[in-house]
């Protein structure tokens, strides 16, 4: 809206070095109670995300025990995790493939379901969206006293019980201990919780399109739903799609409490284990830090890299 | 403002039957565990270890939350404190961190200064990780403070969360700047400003940002476990583990319902409060760049 203002710098103001950080500083002088309001957070994000950030990529190249000072051993704690460390391995295969199938379901999940609700008139989506909102913010432990007397591997479990009064099962099956289904109930439990943040952006940005959009739509030769939700709902939603999908990837890469909760820790054969129960292990029991933030400065890697791909694709083209 | 599709006329039409009888079914589907939950916590024990198990109760009784509250019998500290541990650390976190993300929210939106830009990328990139991941340095840092076993330690590293103040200063960035021209106008300063009226217009984003940081603060078990080695700073999440004796162990199931009811009631309670806000704030949630 705005009136492109001509340049008027003139030639006389050549910046220079020195004389663009004195001016940068005087403007900061300027606008110091901007800075005094951003105090505490930046201060406290300083100390509690940023200089962590960087003390966990320092300490990934070190030995440190938190009894000895750390010791620079370059890049061995990463060789270690990558060649010799079977367990390692497990524990990224399982975060991965949890990803993999958590991500993108929950994802869609979360959308077309606010998408649905959407559609609905207003008195009755609190109803539903506390139906499907509700299981993300129940505590993973709390909840998994339910999960775990369902899943149970006795004929008392509920599971079992119905299976077996189906004719689906002979005989009680271990769900959490048998290593071929505690990945597939992990990702079934998170799946169950994952309508959190993002389904409540999605829900949001849906009812906020405007509706002028749909009419126009309509002149154009839009006839099917499916054809709205694509051409028009979609396009209109992108920045909170964005959003999601930060949230989604980071959720579905750090999951802990869940397979803690359920299979234990060490899971049977670590068929539950993940980058971040790997972690825990090696900080928070074996205090081997050096070693364990190399296995954070990998987890950190995997989701900033998906979140840039994600950026690169659904960002806005701008 | 409301746009649906169903609500043409007064007839409810055939897809419409349909998706109201599947938005139905998966909904009771995705409540059962919780239903499940709250019907485990008033059985009597008989019930609990019935043959063949049954998901609804028959003789409801008070008693698990009794043994819980009063007869937590092996347990060196009552019940009770763990709660208060959890209320104390929610509610600092919450209050705190609100205040703390909406002060830098204001420059952040409305001011221009140098190293706007530079600040919010680094919030938006800090949005794409865990913060987990900095748990050990910050562990670090909390040893060396001497917080390890204090209060602070539970509420200082949550104050800052980055997802606060991007939400709230993409709430910010609707506001018109009239108004708080106006108030200049009026030889309010900024701090008068702040107060009068950038905060009361926050209202919506606030009460967002308190409900997300409720959740995140009174579920989470891990800050627990790695800060405190008493059992009288232990926080509820952190108990509920201990008591239900570690994974595996079905015993005292009826008690542990009934503290995990406990548990999911406040968070239940806090987004019905506060959701009609919450979904004003979150329409604005969407990344930009």
């Amino acid at each position: 809206m705005s009136v492109p203002v001509i340049q008027t710098v003139s030639i006389s103001n050549k910046p220079t070095v020195l004389g663009r950080l004195q001016e940068l500083g005087k403007e900061i002088v300027r606008k110091k109670v901007s800075y005094f309001f951003m105090a505490p957070f930046l201060l406290l994000f300083l100390l509690f995300t940023v200089i962590p950030v960087l003390i966990s990529i320092g300490l990934s190249f070190t030995y440190y025990n938190i009894v000895e000072s750390p010791r620079f051993i370059g890049w061995s704690n990463f060789k270690l995790l990558f060649v010799e460390d079977d367990v390692f391995l497990t524990a990224i295969g399982n975060t991965l493939k949890f990803a993999i199938v958590t991500g993108p379901i929950g994802y869609i999940m979360a959308f077309l379901l606010a998408w649905l609700i959407s559609q609905i008139p207003q008195k009755y989506r609190f109803f539903y969206t506390l139906c499907f909102y509700t299981p993300a913010i129940t505590s993973t432990v709390a909840i998994s006293v339910v999960w775990l007397y369902m899943f149970s591997g006795d004929r008392y479990g509920l599971i079992n019980y119905w299976l077996m009064n189906f004719g689906i099962l002979d005989e009680p099956f271990l769900w959490l201990q048998n290593v071929d289904s505690i990945l597939p109930v992990l990702i079934f439990v998170q799946l169950w919780m994952s309508m959190g943040i993002s389904f409540l952006a999605f829900l949001a940005g849906l009812q906020n399109v405007p509706r002028d959009l749909y009419e126009a739509g309509s002149i154009d030769g839009v006839k099917y739903r499916w054809q709205e939700l694509w051409y028009i709902t979609i396009p209109s939603v992108k920045p909170q799609l964005l959003f999601g999908a930060v949230i989604q990837i980071v959720f579905s890469l750090q999951v802990f409490d869940i397979s803690i909760a359920l299979v234990g820790m060490p899971s049977p054969l670590y068929a539950g284990h993940t980058v971040m129960t790997h972690l825990f292990d090696y900080a928070f029991i074996r205090f081997e830090m050096g070693y364990a933030a190399a296995i954070a400065v990998v987890l950190f890697g995997l989701m900033v890299g998906l979140n840039r791909l994600v950026f690169k694709w659904l960002g806005s083209e701008e | 403002m409301a746009h649906s599709i169903v609500a043409k006329g007064k007839k409810i039409d055939f897809s419409g039957f349909i998706l109201y009888t599947f938005l139905s079914l998966f909904g009771v589907l995705m409540l059962a565990p919780l239903v499940y939950m709250i019907s485990s916590a008033f059985k009597p024990i008989s019930e609990l270890f019935l043959f063949p198990p049954r998901f609804f109760v028959m003789n409801p009784t008070w008693k698990n939350f009794n043994d819980l509250l009063l007869a937590t019998g092996t347990s060196i500290v009552p019940f009770t404190r763990y709660i208060f541990n959890s209320v104390v650390v929610s509610s600092s976190i919450v209050i705190l961190g609100v205040l703390i993300s909406a002060l830098a929210a204001y420059p952040l939106s409305k001011h221009s200064m140098p190293f706007k830009k530079f600040i919010f990328s680094m919030i938006i990139f800090a949005l794409m990780f865990a913060p987990q991941v900095t748990q050990i340095p910050q562990f670090l840092v909390i040893s060396k403070f001497g917080l390890i076993n204090s209060y602070f330690a539970l509420i200082l590293p949550f104050l800052a969360a980055p997802i606060s103040l991007f939400l709230m200063k993409q709430f910010l960035d609707q506001v018109p700047d009239v108004l708080l021209e106006a108030a200049k106008i009026d030889g309010a300063n900024e701090w008068r400003t702040f107060w009068i009226i950038v905060l009361p217009m926050l209202k919506p984003a606030c009460a967002t940002l308190a409900l997300f940081s409720f959740i995140g603060a009174w579920n989470d078990p891990w800050s627990s476990t790695v800060y405190t080695t008493t059992e009288s700073m232990k926080t509820l999440p952190n108990a509920l583990q201990t008591l239900s004796g570690g994974y595996g162990v079905v015993a005292r199931v009826g008690t542990v319902a009934a503290a995990s009811l406990l548990m999911v009631i406040p968070t239940i309670l806090v987004f019905i409060i506060s959701q009609r806000m919450v979904l004003e704030t979150m329409a604005h949630s969407g990344i930009k760049e």
